[in-house]
């Protein structure tokens, strides 16, 4: 029997929403780790039941839970996230040199091919590899010490190092982004680093086209066109058809092309999904109206897509990570918002239904597609 | 016997109840029973203390006998109620928004 589970990741707790082919009814579990700050949860392709999440706090700091059931129960595993060597120093907001500090982890992205093996983005940008489930973690350090990082700043949220993409074709490549610095890709496993920003254009940075430098929010590919890239940058919709060496705008008729989150169709790898965000101030949808806008052909020509959703006094905004989409034959689409809503779409975005509305504000939403 | 009241996000994370007892040989300071305390409760290593610099965590604070005690020295003795178990040492979050 095939179903899907959504794991929702909010600012007071974590949530398990599951359902089965038809995604019409749900079963709502959660909160778990109520009052904690759960940045992200994902689970393993190779291991559906085992599940990896993000839980942090002001007060307590950071800890990551594992659990081996599918998100029934948890185990805190290790949280000690120690940068390698002497940490140095960014660039803080008003240009001046910072320590590299550890705040959050915000992203986790298991292995592909092992359920043990699990890379961890965190604030100050960092990225680092867990090869025992969780149980200790250690940083890959060629990435903050590429000779930029004393020039990386951190965006409005904070250094974060947010997307992390693995190449199913190669187990050396991955793709990572981070704000306020930008995009960067691996080639040998994670030991040097190569800045993937050609063609990105950031007019709020003294140099438009740096090096390094650029907010970019957020990237997607599809698996079987993994040279393929899309970007969410703080403005612009970007699209790279070389692994990231260059870029070029897709943002075509989009009514604004803020936003933070991007998606691609699990079956059509040039059918992409944003939302759109009136202005890096406005965090909210143009004309107060919800609107997913869905590309067929990889960028430049939008259609809106409002069946369903709200259409008018809208006002939430949707995060970096709070999209995603399963892999049932007709593909599902979801997205959560800051109000605290899960929309889900069983029909590539046609038509729209909240699974729950009055969530806590939503930061991040990942899908399983159980078989 | 130390008695230690925790948070209670704490409490929940380390599957306790109000309050713990330790058993310390020599010297009792917030340091010796944090060690002692991380040591029964591994999942608590972090929560309190920051992993590298061994600081009390910004929005905790240690109280016993009705005392603020979140600034001695970490290797300070401890109130001589606490050492005797007529008081706990308590360890609270600090009261702030979100």
């Amino acid at each position: 029997m095939t179903g899907v589970r959504v794991l929702v990741g909010t600012r007071k707790g974590a949530f398990v929403l599951s359902s089965d082919g038809q995604r019409e009814r749900w079963n709502v579990d959660g909160p778990f780790f109520g009052g904690w700050e759960i940045y992200h949860l994902k689970g393993s392709p190779v291991d559906p039941n085992r599940i990896y999440a993000s839980q942090s706090s002001g007060w307590f700091g950071q800890l990551i839970q594992r659990s081996n059931d599918g998100g029934k129960t948890w185990e805190p595993v290790g949280n000690k996230f120690v940068y390698e060597g002497v940490p140095g120093t960014h660039q803080w907001y008003d240009g001046t040199p910072h320590p590299w500090e550890f705040k959050r982890v915000w992203h986790l992205e298991p292995s592909l091919t092992d359920p043990d093996i699990v890379y961890a983005g965190v604030e100050d940008a960092a990225l680092f590899r867990s090869v025992d489930g969780g149980q200790s973690w250690s940083e890959l350090p060629g990435l903050r010490g590429h000779g930029s990082g004393a020039r990386w700043q951190p965006g409005a949220g904070g250094m974060c190092l947010h997307t992390i993409l693995l190449d199913p074709s190669n187990p050396e490549r991955i793709f990572i982004a981070i704000s306020a610095a930008g995009a960067f890709r691996t080639d040998d496993g994670g030991q040097t680093w190569l800045p993937i920003n050609r063609g990105l254009r950031s007019e709020h940075i003294p140099d438009p086209t740096a090096e390094v430098g650029h907010c970019v929010h957020r990237i997607a590919m599809h698996n079987s066109r993994p040279n393929v890239l899309f970007m969410q940058k703080h403005w612009d919709v970007m699209r790279s058809d070389d692994s990231g060496d260059s870029w070029h705008e897709v943002s075509g008729n989009l009514p604004t092309d803020f936003g933070f989150v991007i998606d691609v169709h699990a079956h059509e790898p040039e059918t992409v999904f944003v939302v759109p965000i009136k202005s890096d101030s406005e965090h909210y949808p143009p004309e107060g109206k919800l609107r997913v806008y869905r590309s067929r052909v990889g960028g430049n020509e939008w259609e809106p897509l409002g069946n369903g959703l709200p259409q008018r006094d809208c006002y939430v905004n949707v995060l970096r990570d709070a999209m995603a989409v399963d892999s049932l034959d007709s593909c599902g689409v979801y997205f959560g918002t800051t109000g605290g809503q899960v929309y889900a779409s069983a029909n590539a975005g046609d038509r729209w239904s909240a699974i729950v509305r009055d969530l806590p504000p939503v930061v991040s939403v990942e899908v399983q597609t159980l078989q | 016997m130390i008695r230690v009241v925790l948070p209670p996000h704490l409490r929940t994370l380390a599957q306790i109840g109000t309050e713990v007892t330790l058993d310390i040989e020599g010297p009792v300071t917030q340091r010796t029973i944090l060690d002692t305390l991380e040591t029964a409760f591994p999942m608590l290593s972090g929560t309190i203390r920051d992993h590298v610099t061994q600081k009390r965590r910004p929005f905790l604070r240690f109280f016993a006998c009705g005392q603020d005690r979140s600034f001695d020295l970490p290797d300070d003795p401890v109130p001589d109620m606490v050492m005797s178990g007529a008081e706990p040492f308590v360890i609270v979050g600090a009261i702030a928004g979100g």
